[in-house]
């Protein structure tokens, strides 16, 4: 499909299914083509001979026979077999399409060069860790880029820390619940640098709408400048060091970690590199200082429902410990 | 040749006085009733009350949604109007408004003077009207109106561990489930009430064979609903003992399984949209032959495919499950399950098409809403054939494509031909017709407004949007698209408003309609309009599928032909 | 097209002497219990779905005793509820009332030993329902029979004492009947509950 084709399929949307960015959402578009062709077929015939029969066999008042009742016919069981057989070659036909696409996807052999990135679930935040790396990094996932002739797909395994979850980024790949006491895991592999979006797809409560999903493919010199950046323990910025002993002395600690400091909190995202990412809220606010400062306030104020609770600090404490935030490069 | 009575002996015409009565004394005739017919009116009158409230919660939901980021309701509220919405609709408004007409037809259309068991038919209603009213309770209960009260927010089907005690405080999901349980024991009663009604109850000659088929659709419907609505009435047992008792059965912390939920729930969840679907072709199955003026085509195909949909039903329930990680092999296996299915309910489409063809077709408005129903149903079928597809499931499931296919089921099929049963029996209930032109504006507007709704709606689930958000990102290219559905939820209110309209107004100005006003073939319009309270004054026998049209050809009746 | 039909019309009237349908009651019956069966399987598909999972905590093979004295009694009981079904049908009702006090009693003999049982797996063996997956699937499934038996025995119990009042005739034999099948039901969950909780699970 050219390009052209794709962006006209996906009615302007970053999310449009019919824009495959990867293999898995490939298989699924080219599927979903071979689908929609049948069904598209099958509505055509059958609804074409519906409204010909409804235009056809009207009941004309003004015909000599109009009071009289049609022929009755009560049956024929050459039709019915007829009307029973071609459905079911159809319906084995598309069956056997569905399967290899099942067993290609889910089947799919891991290259050696796979990055593998464990997420966890979370109401209602996304915890991304790269164990062979030794990152912990909240919301935001970096993957390389991945092309046929190296192939560099990014194995996810999934879980969740407390209800039903779900990933889906449309453009590369069906989604994969995550599920408390379960491992699930599916692949991704970007063929283009960029940002990919998605959201949670399994109601999960209150804020299950704003738990935004944002993949960031990236070439490979920027995704190992990524990663190095993000090996890195926190910033230690003298300039901040009033915002952090203001930090390291409220209940920020016991949600959060900030990696080289007392911090070691795991039921909020981890905010070691916070200052680098585009967002906060899972997405859905732009990460500025003044949505920081509000947020840090009163989470309930972008996001009625969070369970990270409004911090009560005073306005100089805030500005302070907010200082220190942007310094988490 | 055997003796031939005459059918003013099962019509009764001696005039009865009707002195005036009471308000109190009607009430009190109502509330103590065991007639079946005042059973049925029951229930759908009271289905009907719930229509208007679920359809208020889903305007108040398409008025958030029309914009993106919108502060119209909060979070909270939206969540509580999804999980009432659904829940009202398929428990409070489906499942009574079908087993009202069940109620009061099938007793009619057999030659019986009441169902098997009258008592156990009132405790039925009477327990099913009691758990919509504590579903509807939970507004009130707790925290008071402000805030929508405690009223249940995890979703209709409710998903483990969400509905644990630890992130479902107080008792909002508890109004969920003992609600529904209640529902579930009402649907139990009636459906046993149908069975043995329809077993042991059939006026001479009526073997199964000669069955109307609506009678068969609503036996088939009822054997599922004993082997379905059970699943769930354990489901909710076993989340009540977490909830309150501390067992483990969905504490995933203890090693339970939330997986094993949805495997319950949806045990259940699945075959129950067929449940709804199976009186939705009972009620085509009386209404398109008729104004086709033709039989039924391939009556006993049309009972194989039901019993057919009936089995394979109980065996797709985890394609609602395909992202849950069940492994290739399951997901093939729901996949084939699935599409199997289509194969039966094809055929039902066929042989519809197949009775159009060489009748005469009259449009009245039962027949409009019926023409509706086959190219609407057809279309919904389709839409899931492609969800049946595991990978395409993969991308849509859980996404507003799935919205609209459900929809487009409930409300085009289902709905649609609810609107042409009551066209085509209002007469017989009521003894007054439905006003025609009104009937036709309901129609036309409806039809504009569930298109613009339901067509419009697949656009977002294509282009990534989740069900179950109560706002979403205005980047995402969505907002034209909500917008456009949200603008068909006003054609719904007012073609809901006129067909209430119509409704009342014929009740005093309608036509008088007599026993027969559609020249049909049934029992059922072998009776006064509406029946006297022991519907026939002899018990009639019959000698083929359609015996008025035997009486009404003498010289070339049904029994010479019957396959 | 659509008249009112005020012409006198015929409905044949075929002889009925050979229209014969089932009874009411055995059909109202059998679909309780196809009901009831539904409820009962999906409890033993989570008993067994956990066998072997619990994390912790007592296991069957460390508390379970094989019941078969009680099992013995539930099972007679069917034997001896449908000598009393056999009985009022022939119209003796006195032996009636007898078979019917040793289904009763039989069946609180079961239920006697079911107490025991849990007495004993709470207080000695630590096992409540809160205390594993086993615990949780165990009560909740045996539990749930035992209800069952509590409303038969009800039930049967009600018969009793109409048939010891002299208030039931052989006219009521086919009710009888019938709740002999909700007792038999009762009978055969027990049979899938004793397999599958004491033999296959330990």
């Amino acid at each position: 499909m050219s390009a052209t084709h794709i962006l006209a399929f996906s009615f302007g949307s970053p999310t449009s299914i019919f824009a495959p960015a990867g293999t898995p959402a490939h298989s699924v578009f080219n599927l979903s083509m071979l689908v929609l062709g049948i069904t598209a077929g099958i509505l055509l015939v059958v609804a074409g001979l519906l409204i010909y029969a409804l235009l056809r066999y009207r009941h004309r008042s003004a015909s000599t026979n109009s009071e009289q009742e049609p022929p009755q016919i009560y049956g024929s069981n050459q039709i019915e077999l007829s009307w029973t057989v071609i459905p079911i070659l159809i319906v084995v036909m598309l069956f056997l399409a569905t399967a290899r696409v099942i067993f290609s996807t889910e089947h799919a052999g891991k290259p050696s060069t796979a990055i593998d990135v464990v997420v966890i679930g979370h109401q209602f935040w996304w915890e991304y860790r790269y164990p062979k790396l030794d990152i912990i990094t909240a919301n935001e996932l970096h993957v390389p880029v991945s092309n046929s002739r190296q192939p560099t797909p990014t194995y996810l395994t999934m879980s969740s820390a407390d209800t039903d979850h779900s990933f889906w980024v449309p453009r590369l790949a069906g989604k994969m619940d995550l599920i408390p006491n379960r491992i699930n895991t599916m692949w991704i592999d970007p063929e283009s640098s960029g940002l990919y979006l998605g959201q949670c797809a399994q109601y999960c409560g209150t804020q299950h709408a704003k738990m935004l999903i944002r993949v960031y493919a990236d070439d490979p010199a920027h995704f190992a400048a990524w990663i190095a950046h993000q090996q890195q323990p926190a910033v230690q910025n003298p300039a901040a060091a009033e915002g952090r002993a203001v930090f390291e002395h409220n209940a920020c600690i016991s949600c959060h970690t900030i990696a080289g400091t007392v911090a070691t909190g795991r039921f909020g995202p981890d905010l070691t590199h916070v200052a680098s990412r585009d967002t906060i809220g899972s997405g859905s606010i732009p990460n500025t200082p003044a949505n920081l400062r509000s947020f840090v306030d009163d989470p309930a104020h972008f996001k009625p429902g969070a369970l990270m609770p409004a911090m009560h600090l005073n306005a100089h404490d805030l500005d302070a410990v907010t200082k220190y935030l942007t310094t988490l490069q | 040749m055997a003796t031939q009575a005459p059918i003013t002996a099962v019509l009764d015409e001696t005039a009865i006085p009707a002195p005036r009565r009471m308000a109190l004394q009607v009430l009190h005739d109502w509330v103590m009733t065991v007639d079946h017919k005042k059973i049925g009116l029951m229930y759908i009158g009271y289905a009907l009350l719930f229509l208007v409230v679920a359809g208020v919660e889903a305007l108040l939901m398409r008025v958030q949604l029309a914009v993106p980021n919108n502060t119209f309701v909060s979070p909270q509220v939206f969540n509580r109007l999804f999980t009432m919405h659904g829940t009202t609709m398929v428990f409070f408004v489906g499942m009574p408004i079908l087993f009202g007409f069940g109620n009061y037809l099938i007793p009619l259309m057999i030659g019986a003077r009441d169902m098997a068991f009258p008592r156990l038919n009132a405790f039925s209603f009477w327990i099913s009207a009691f758990g919509g009213l504590l579903l509807y309770f939970s507004f009130f209960g707790g925290s008071g109106l402000y805030g929508a009260g405690t009223a249940p927010d995890v979703g209709w089907f409710a998903y483990a561990p969400l509905t644990a005690k630890v992130f479902s405080p107080g008792h909002s999901t508890d109004y969920w489930t003992l609600s529904i349980l209640l529902s579930g024991i009402g649907s139990v009663g009636v459906a046993l009430n149908i069975v043995a009604t329809v077993i042991c109850m059939r006026c001479p000659g009526m073997k199964l064979s000669r069955l109307p088929l609506f009678v068969w659709l609503y036996l088939v419907t009822s054997m599922m609903v004993f082997v379905v609505v059970s699943p769930l009435t354990a489901a909710q047992i076993m989340l009540m003992l977490d909830r309150y008792v501390g067992s483990h059965f969905f504490d995933t912390q203890a090693g339970g399984s939330a997986i094993l939920w949805m495997h319950f729930f949806w045990i259940f969840g699945h075959p129950e949209v067929y449940i709804l679907i199976l009186p939705a072709f009972a009620f085509a199955n009386e209404i398109i032959p008729v104004f086709s003026r033709k039989a039924i085509f391939g009556y006993p195909a049309m009972v194989a495919a039901t019993v057919a949909i009936g089995f394979i039903s109980l065996s797709v329930w985890a394609h609602h499950m395909f992202t849950v990680g069940l492994g290739p092999g399951a997901n093939t296996f729901f996949t084939l399950s699935t599409m199997l299915i289509a194969i039966p309910t094809g055929i039902k489409i066929f042989n519809w098409l197949a009775t159009l063809w060489g009748g005469k077709i009259h449009f009245t408005v039962a027949m409009m809403f019926a023409v509706g129903f086959l190219f609407q149903f057809l279309i919904a079928g389709l839409t899931g054939i492609m969800l049946s597809v595991a990978p395409f499931d993969w991308q849509l499931g859980n996404s507003y494509f799935v919205v609209a296919h459900f929809h487009y089921v409930l409300v085009g099929a289902i709905l649609f031909m609810l609107f042409s049963a009551f066209y085509y029996w209002y007469p017989k209930m009521t003894g007054r017709v439905l006003s025609e032109k009104l009937g036709k504006w309901h129609f036309w507007i409806f039809l504009i407004g569930f298109h613009l709704t339901f067509d419009f709606m697949h656009i977002p689930g294509l282009e990534g949007m989740p069900r179950r958000v109560y706002t979403y990102e205005a980047d995402r290219g969505w907002m034209l698209w909500n917008l456009i559905v949200s603008s068909g939820a006003i054609f719904h209110a007012i073609g809901t408003l006129i067909f209430v309209y119509n409704m009342i107004w014929a009740f005093f100005r309608g036509h008088v309609a007599g026993p027969d006003p559609w020249d049909a073939w049934t029992l059922e319009w072998a009776t006064s309009s509406p029946p006297a309270t022991y519907n026939f004054a002899t018990i009639p026998s019959v000698a083929s599928r359609r015996p008025l049209w035997d009486i009404k050809h003498p010289e070339d009746p049904d029994s010479n032909y019957e396959m | 097209m659509a008249e009112i039909n005020a012409s006198p019309a015929f409905v044949p009237h075929m002889p009925t002497e050979d229209w014969h349908l089932p009874s009411r009651g055995v059909v109202g019956i059998a679909c309780l219990i196809l009901a009831e069966a539904a409820i009962f399987i999906i409890f033993v598909v989570a008993y067994i779905y956990y066998i072997g999972k619990s994390i912790n905590g007592p296991t069957p093979h460390d508390v379970l005793k094989l019941p078969v004295l009680t099992t013995i009694c539930l099972l007679s009981s069917s034997l001896t509820v449908h000598f009393a079904v056999v009985a009022l049908y022939r119209g003796k009702r006195d032996r009636c009332s007898l078979w019917l006090a040793s289904t009763v009693l039989l069946g609180t003999i079961f239920l006697a030993g079911t107490a025991r049982e849990w007495y004993q797996l709470i207080y000695h063996d630590g096992l409540t329902i809160q205390t594993n997956l086993f615990g949780t699937t165990f009560y909740s499934l045996v539990g749930l029979h035992a209800t069952h038996v509590i409303i038969g025995l009800f039930m049967l119990s009600l018969a009793l004492i109409f048939s010891l009042r002299g208030q039931v005739t052989s006219k009521h034999a086919d009710r009888l009947d019938v709740l002999s099948f909700y007792w038999h039901f009762v009978d055969a969950v027990w049979v899938v509950v004793f397999l599958v909780v004491y033999v296959l699970g330990r």
